[in-house]
């Protein structure tokens, strides 16, 4: 690409092309296609891997249903979770409910403690927050973002579960502590994207509010957070997807019981959690196995859905 | 009066939301260093775990997270700039775009167990690879393409105009514009974007529970040839990286200093990923300097 000459003007390079072969006068015609297509080949892979992974999961996921004939509702909405009991007690059971309603509060408990925050904390940082105070939490907002995630299970299990089990009882790894985690996890994430929806509104909206004579207050709650709305909506998806997708921070601090909870201290499982403890001890094409690809499928199917609402709230919310 | 009280109040909120924020960080690192740095001395740093005893370390679950890292940014890196290349410079608005931003999209949201399982499937089991390095850095490269394209691609597209035209008004093709002009001026954006990228994959651990695998051979350091099954460098080994090691030791290990261990890693990884995040900084902030001459 360019390698045979070091000059950087092109009118130098034109005086060269008398001196050098048919190699360079090739490449001098034809390099703008040769880069277009290769950058297009590259763009190209990436929804290759994209179909293949769709076409993959589901081909694996579906043949729970397919092959070994269980129908889908028995698994979406059946707790009988029987997956290696033989079929005179009854046949393997995959019902995989519990699952999915573990998943389900999990990821809804989380974001309803971290999306109030996470949106104080945008506005707070578009403004309020002087320039001191910005400096010392986008940062810190940064690092929050690239904390692994097993280090937050970590916590959650060596500093979380701990506490709860001393001062509420129980043992500690409880959907409390799941979701706890969780939001701090997702904080982020809902906190950058709703921050740039605030910043990307119009300055006049502000000035036109308070020149009314509205309080700053009014102005974020009558003025810039309706205004703002698509936006912030659209970071609370992202961060409730990233809940439900997430494995091993949730798995290491909920205890993983396959059974319905009653109370908020009450361990649970979780699709991912499934997945993730059971993947790698289940024989492929067995039952039990099928069940956790449909489990993954499940989940790329949440997955795409939550992406399909982002795309919906961003197109209506193009400011008019 | 009223509203007055009423501002005056939110405000307080706004102030102490972002406070809490700071205090939740605080925690959380404070804790992490903190009972990491008691545990973390030079044996630690450089021995093997051990299965049963207590005393192991986390030398070659450092070593191979640094090393998948490695091989999967040589992949993502050549990839990640052609096609954020096209999505800035050539992708004309249609179908094809369209769905390429969908694409685009949809494995950034992709849950990482499923990427993982993904890999289980394509790239163990297809390939007959089994559990290795060559795997996980495949899976981590689906994890990071999406993220690459975009960063090369804003980069890009923050590449002031008159730049590029004036690249093309003294006769350059488009091609050599892009080559000579518009990526260097993006470097620093394309740097400090890839940095950042790094420190996630770095920490990334449940799409390489099954891919890159939860084990790691006895390995020879000194042994660089890279088809022995002890060699440290050699792809098709199975490699557990640092973050997978904190998880299975909370999970499935039976030594007696657990604790010890898993704050040991934790801290490690924790420093690693805020020194990628710090030297993004310092190093984006340094190229542009050069660059723009200011």
């Amino acid at each position: 690409m360019g390698k045979t000459d070091n000059n950087k003007s092109p009118i130098v390079l034109k005086s060269r092309e008398n001196e050098t072969g048919a190699a360079w006068r090739i490449w001098k015609k034809y390099n703008d296609i040769f880069g277009k297509n290769i950058t297009m080949f590259c763009a190209l892979v990436v929804i290759f891997i994209t179909v293949s992974i769709v076409i993959f999961i589901s081909a694996k996921g579906l043949s729970t249903f397919v092959k070994d004939g269980i129908s889908p509702l028995h698994f979406l909405f059946s707790t009988q979770w029987w997956p290696d009991r033989p079929l005179e007690e009854g046949g393997p059971l995959v019902g995989s409910f519990a699952f999915i309603v573990g998943s389900l509060i999990i990821s809804l408990l989380a974001v309803l403690v971290s999306a109030p925050l996470s949106i104080i904390v945008a506005v707070f940082m578009v403004e309020i927050a002087e320039n001191w105070a910005y400096k010392v939490l986008q940062p810190a907002i940064e690092i929050l973002a690239g904390i692994p995630s097993v280090v937050y299970g970590y916590v959650g299990l060596s500093l979380l579960v701990p506490f709860i089990r001393e001062s509420m009882g129980g043992s500690g790894f409880s959907i409390l502590a799941g979701f706890l985690v969780l939001s701090v996890m997702i904080l982020p994430t809902v906190i950058s994207v709703s921050a740039d929806a605030l910043r990307s509104l119009p300055g006049e909206w502000k000035e036109a509010a308070l020149a009314l004579g509205s309080t700053r207050w009014q102005t974020i709650r009558l003025v810039l957070v309706p205004a703002a709305r698509s936006g912030l909506i659209t970071g609370v998806i992202l961060g409730l997807s990233r809940a439900f997708g997430e494995a091993l921070a949730v798995q290491m601090v909920i205890g993983n019981t396959r059974k319905l909870p009653t109370s908020i201290l009450d361990p649970i499982i979780t699709l991912t959690s499934a997945i993730t403890m059971d993947m790698g001890y289940t024989v492929t094409g067995h039952l039990w196995n099928n069940a956790l690809w449909s489990m993954a499928l499940l989940l790329l199917t949440m997955s795409l859905f939550f992406i399909t609402l982002i795309r919906f709230f961003s197109r209506k919310g193009v400011v008019q | 009066m009223n509203q007055r009280l009423a501002d005056k109040l939110a405000t307080m909120m706004f102030w102490s939301g972002a406070a809490l924020v700071l205090i939740i960080l605080g925690v959380l690192v404070g804790y992490i260093l903190y009972h990491g740095f008691q545990s973390i001395d030079y044996a630690f740093l450089t021995k093997p775990p051990l299965t049963s005893a207590a005393g192991g370390g986390v030398g070659p679950q450092i070593f191979n997270s640094f090393y998948l890292l490695f091989l999967s940014m040589m992949i993502t890196i050549p990839i990640g700039l052609l096609a954020g290349i096209y999505m800035a410079e050539y992708a004309q608005p249609g179908k094809v775009t369209e769905i390429i931003r969908l694409s685009i999209e949809t494995l950034t949201s992709l849950p990482s167990i499923v990427v993982g399982l993904f890999g289980l499937l394509i790239f163990v089991n297809m390939t007959g690879w089994g559990y290795s390095l060559a795997s996980g850095a495949l899976a981590l490269t689906v994890f990071n393409l999406p993220m690459m394209v975009r960063i090369v691609e804003e980069s890009i597209a923050n590449v002031p105009n008159s730049l590029r035209e004036s690249s093309l008004a003294l006769g350059a093709t488009r091609w050599q514009t892009i080559w000579r002009v518009v990526l260097p001026a993006a470097f620093p954006g394309f740097v400090t974007g890839t940095i950042i990228i790094s420190g996630r994959v770095f920490g990334e651990a449940a799409a390489l529970l099954y891919t890159a695998g939860m084990s790691s051979p006895a390995l020879n350091f000194h042994d660089f040839n890279p088809t022995s099954p002890s060699s440290p460098i050699n792809p098709f080994r199975p490699a557990e990286t640092l973050a997978v090691h904190i998880w299975k030791v909370n999970s499935e290990a039976m030594i007696p200093d657990i604790r010890r261990v898993a704050d040991g890693s934790a801290a490690v990884l924790v420093f690693i990923v805020m020194l990628f995040n710090l030297s993004a900084r310092w190093l984006g902030r340094i190229i542009y300097k050069r660059f723009t001459a200011s």
